[in-house]
Order: structure tokens, then sequence, then C-alpha cells
């Protein structure tokens, strides 16, 4: 019994694995798809789409509007964000458990509520849609996620360090910029990495508030009622892999880092 | 708690003394300010517009009433979505729990002895997150294909009989929110096991219980949170979504749900009072659910 189920996990596992990576591997196989307009039905191997990714015009713009949306809302939500989580670990203060639940809420809440609620205020405040309006949308899912991250990073951290740092005479904002921030820092790449994603790949609430700006998500499913262009599949595929890179490079180097320890101790 | 398996990071308990200082203020109101602004007043919005009647005069228009009845009126003529929405996303939150558990088992305690291999299965996990979530729901939709390789061998085998599509159907949106919400299954479970004392599990075995028993009485409710957690993560989004119901991906006009009825009715009807009603109908839904949750294992651990 005890073998069998050893066996058996690793099987329904690596199964698992191969469903998850399924539609990855057959995105990035249709990147190097011959297709002209609609890439359904495989018509030979070609780097084409891979040479000339703007040819399909809109393509590129769309994918340009994703990254400076994702940008400024990343920078904004991680702004904000890290000076809350800063802010709940380290102080008391009035209202605390409203709070908690005001952050909390935007991330139980279905996107085609927030999409809704954001794009009904704006609707009532007379607020033209356009790529102002996706920002302060982002801005806002974002927000939650990188509280949440921070926090949990704040939380770890030592505060003898930073009594050390006032000991020997660190003003507030030495103690901060020296101390407090670089050992935040991790966390703070992490959860703006995770707010970017969140941006880059959101559909629904930009939907309800991009007017007429075109996303990279936007336009993948405004094309695939006539068909999808390869060159979206290249755009994906090239995300993929750089997320996926910078992804491996730092699991592997934590898990190195805890080998490393692990001998030391 | 759940939420912060995003960081890979296990929550550590606040221990440090907390101070009472202005600058807290100065920390807290612009989020906060940005939180009410964006998130609470929208909320307002949409009870206002919910509100709202047809402008007598201008065709097309609404104007501010207490026409509570618009909430009878989307209820009796979205019921049918709006179940629908709950059931699917009751069997895809169900799916992904059978397939994400092990596997997070798994990567948090089979693979425990190969930290390198670990790390990897992790990213395997989260690597759907990094490519498009329409061109993957797309991709299957092509693998589902009438003239794709899968209903070709279905047919050859006589499961699917001729003129019937796999794509379009109950099954393949089910499958479809399955898929894209594993990863959020399988996160806040793991962040759970990783941190799992192994010797629970030995001491279980000492006591003479069978694999069996020590994985049912001590094993699944320690990670009870996390599989908690997961359900409400998959659950939510998977209730509101409307990408996989949708026509152009894996839905039809027979699997609408109440994320396509609520999108249709406010950009394309331009229905905004009937949307707004529908919205704050599914919110109150998910507070209830999570209302639950939190009832069970407070706000903090949440977080």
């Amino acid at each position: 019994m005890k073998g069998f189920g050893k066996w058996a996990i690793w099987v329904y596992s690596g199964m698992a694995f191969v469903f998850l990576l399924i539609p990855i591997v057959y995105t990035i196989i249709f990147s190097f798809n011959d297709a002209r307009r609609t890439n359904i039905i495989w018509r030979g191997f070609t780097f084409n789409n891979w040479l000339n990714v703007c040819e399909a015009q809109t393509v590129c713009e769309a994918f340009g509007n994703s990254v400076l949306i994702g940008v400024v809302a990343t920078i904004l939500a991680t702004t904000l964000g890290t000076m809350i989580a800063i802010a709940l670990v380290r102080y008391r203060f009035r209202f605390r458990n409203t709070t908690t639940l005001l952050i909390f809420l935007p991330m139980a809440t279905p996107e085609v509520v927030l999409g809704a609620g954001l794009a009904a205020q704006f609707l009532q405040a007379g607020v033209p849609k356009g790529l102002g309006t996706i920002i302060l949308a982002h801005t806002l899912f974002c927000l939650s996620f990188v509280i949440v991250t921070v926090r949990a990073r704040v939380a770890g951290l030592d505060p003898a360090l930073e009594e050390a740092g006032r000991d020997l005479y660190g003003s507030p904002a030495q103690v901060f910029w020296r101390i407090t921030f670089p050992m935040l820092l991790p966390g703070i790449v992490a959860a703006a990495l995770l707010s970017f994603a969140l941006s880059f790949d959101d559909f629904i609430i930009t939907n309800f508030n991009r007017g007429a700006e075109v996303t990279f998500p936007s336009f993948v499913y405004t094309a695939a009622a006539r068909g999808i262009p390869p060159e979206a599949n290249v755009i994906a595929s090239a995300v993929f892999f750089l997320a996926i890179a910078l992804v491996l490079i730092a699991q592997f180097s934590a898990a190195a880092r805890r080998r490393r320890l692990a001998r030391a101790r | 708690m759940a939420f912060t398996a995003f960081a890979g990071q296990s929550q550590a308990s606040d221990t440090v003394a907390r101070r009472k200082s202005p600058i807290a203020l100065f920390l807290l109101l612009p989020g906060v300010f940005y939180l009410v602004l964006f998130f609470v007043t929208p909320l307002l919005s949409l009870v206002i517009t919910s509100l709202q009647e047809p402008d007598p005069v201008l065709f097309g228009q609404f104007q501010n009433a207490f026409n509570w009845q618009n909430y009878v009126t989307v209820i009796e003529t979205y019921w049918q979505q709006s179940l629908r929405s709950i059931g699917y996303a009751s069997l895809a939150t169900l799916f992904a729990l059978l397939i994400g558990y092990p596997l997070a088992y798994f990567i948090g305690i089979t693979l425990r002895p190969y930290p390198l291999l670990q790390a990897l299965g992790l990213v395997l996990v989260i690597a759907p997150f990094f490519i498009s979530f329409l061109l993957r729901t797309l991709a299957w939709k092509q693998i589902f294909a009438t003239e794709g390789p899968l209903a070709g061998v279905l047919s050859s085998v006589g499961i699917l009989g001729p003129g019937e599509a796999i794509s379009g159907t109950t099954f393949s949106v089910i499958f479809g929110l399955t898929y894209n919400f594993i990863p959020f299954m399988v996160l806040p479970i793991y962040a759970t096991l990783v941190s799992f004392d192994l010797r629970l599990i030995e001491a279980g075995n000492d006591l003479y219980g069978s694999s069996a028993t020590t994985f049912r009485t001590v094993t699944l409710p320690l990670s009870a949170t996390g599989v908690l957690s997961g359900t409400l993560l998959t659950f939510i989004p998977a209730t509101g979504d409307y990408i996989n119901a949708s026509r152009e991906f894996l839905g039809s006009a027979d699997t609408t749900m109440v994320g396509n009825v609520i999108e249709t009715n406010f950009l394309v009807l331009q229905n905004f009072p009937a949307a707004a009603a529908l919205s704050l109908l599914l919110m109150a839904f998910i507070l209830v659910l999570v209302g639950l949750y939190v009832k069970r294992s407070g706000t903090e651990d949440l977080l």
C-alpha cells in the first residue's frame, strides 16, 4: 500500500504538470506557425512571426499600452502598498480592523464587480475612459496584493537591527534608507513583479474601463472572434520566457542558499 | 495567510510591539484614501446606479430614483445564469481541489528531500500565470475544435456523436474554469504543507495508524486552512468569470454565466441599472461566503 501510494503520487502529479503545461506549449508552438490571418491550423514552421512581430500592426501598439499601464500602476501600487504594509505591522492605530477589512475586500470581490463599479463611478463623474482610467483601476486591484506580500516581509524583519541603527545615532531617515528599506527590498521587488504580472494579464476590469484604448489582452479578446494573428502568440511566448527566466533564477538561488545554510549548520 | 503564498513566504507572526505614532497616519492615509476613492465609492456608485429608473424623456438614459424593483427584475430574468455560475464554479472548485491537493502534497512533502525539484515544481505550477490567460484558454478551444486532434479521436471511438462538439458545452466551460484556477488552489495548500512537520506523520504511524488513517486524522486537518483559502481563491474568480463561458472562448449561448450577463448589460446593452443590481447581488453572495470563513479564522489570518 505504502509503496503503491508513493508511486501513484509521482504519476498523478506528473499528469497534473503535463495538464498545466499543454496550453502553454500549444501557444508557443503556434507562434512558429506559418499562418496568415487565422492561426488555427498548422501550416508549417517559420521564424517570420518572431522576426516581424509588429507586422500585425495593432499587436505592438497594444503590447506597448499594456507595458506602460503595467509600469505606472505597479509604481503607484507598490509605493502606496509598501507604506500601508509597514504601518500595519509596526504601528498601533484606531480602526485597525476596518483598515484590514478594507484591504482584504478588493481581493474577495469578483473582477466583474470591481470593473463595473469603477465604470459606474467614472460614468457618473463624467470621467472619459482611457489609459488614465485603466491605470487607476489596475492600481486598485494590485494594491491589496502588494500590501499582503510586503507585510509578510515586514513581519519577518528583526526590529533589533533598526534599534542598533538608532543606538548608533542614526537619524530616522538614515535608519530607514540604510537598514529597513534594503531588508524589505526582496519583498518589495516580489510585490512589484506580482503587481506587474496581474496588471499585464488583466482583461475583465480593463474591458469595463478602457474606452477605445487597446491593451494586449483586449486585443486578443477582440481578435478571438475573427482569428488571432500568430504575432500575438509571439508576444505571449516572449513574455513567458522572460518571466520564467526571472523566476527560475530567483527560485534556484533561494534553494541554493537554503542548502548552503543547511550545510553550514 | 493564503495570499502570502504568492510571495513564497509563510506568514511570520507579529511579535513586534506596535507603537503609536503620527508616522502611522502619514503611511496609511494615501493608500487608505485610494481604497476609499476607488473601491468604496465605486460600490456606492453601483448602489445608486442599481436603483435608477429609465429617463421618461431621453431614451436610453437613466435618472436617479429608488427603483428597488430592478433587483426583482434581474433575479427573475437571470436566476438561471446565476445558479449556473454557482454550479459551474462549485464543480470547477471541486475538480481543482481533486487535482490541486495531491499536487500541493507532492511539491510540499514528497519533493521535500530534493530542494531543486521542489523549486522547479513550484515554478511549473505558477507557469500558466506567465502566459496570457486569454491565449491559454483559446489554446484549449483549438485543441477541442471540431477539426482539432481530440475531437477526431473521440468521435472515432464513438464517445462523440456526429455533429457534436466538445467546445461550447457545459463540460468545456467547467474544464476551462478548472484549468485556469488550479494554481490558486495549489499555492495556499502548498503554503500550509511546506512547513508541515513530518514527525507528525511518523508519530501517527508509530501509533499503528495506517497511511490512510494518518492522512485523514493528522495531515488533512492540519492543512485545512490552506484548503479553505484555496477553495475561496478558486471559487470567487470562477463565479464572476466570463471568459471561459464566452462564445468566442469555451462557451456557447447555453453556458452563459452571471459575468457574461453583467458584461453584456453594462457594455453592450448599456442597461446600467440591471448590471449594477446583478453585480451587487453577486458581491453580496460572495461576501456571505467569505464572512462564514472569516468567522472561522479571523480577518488578520486571511491576510
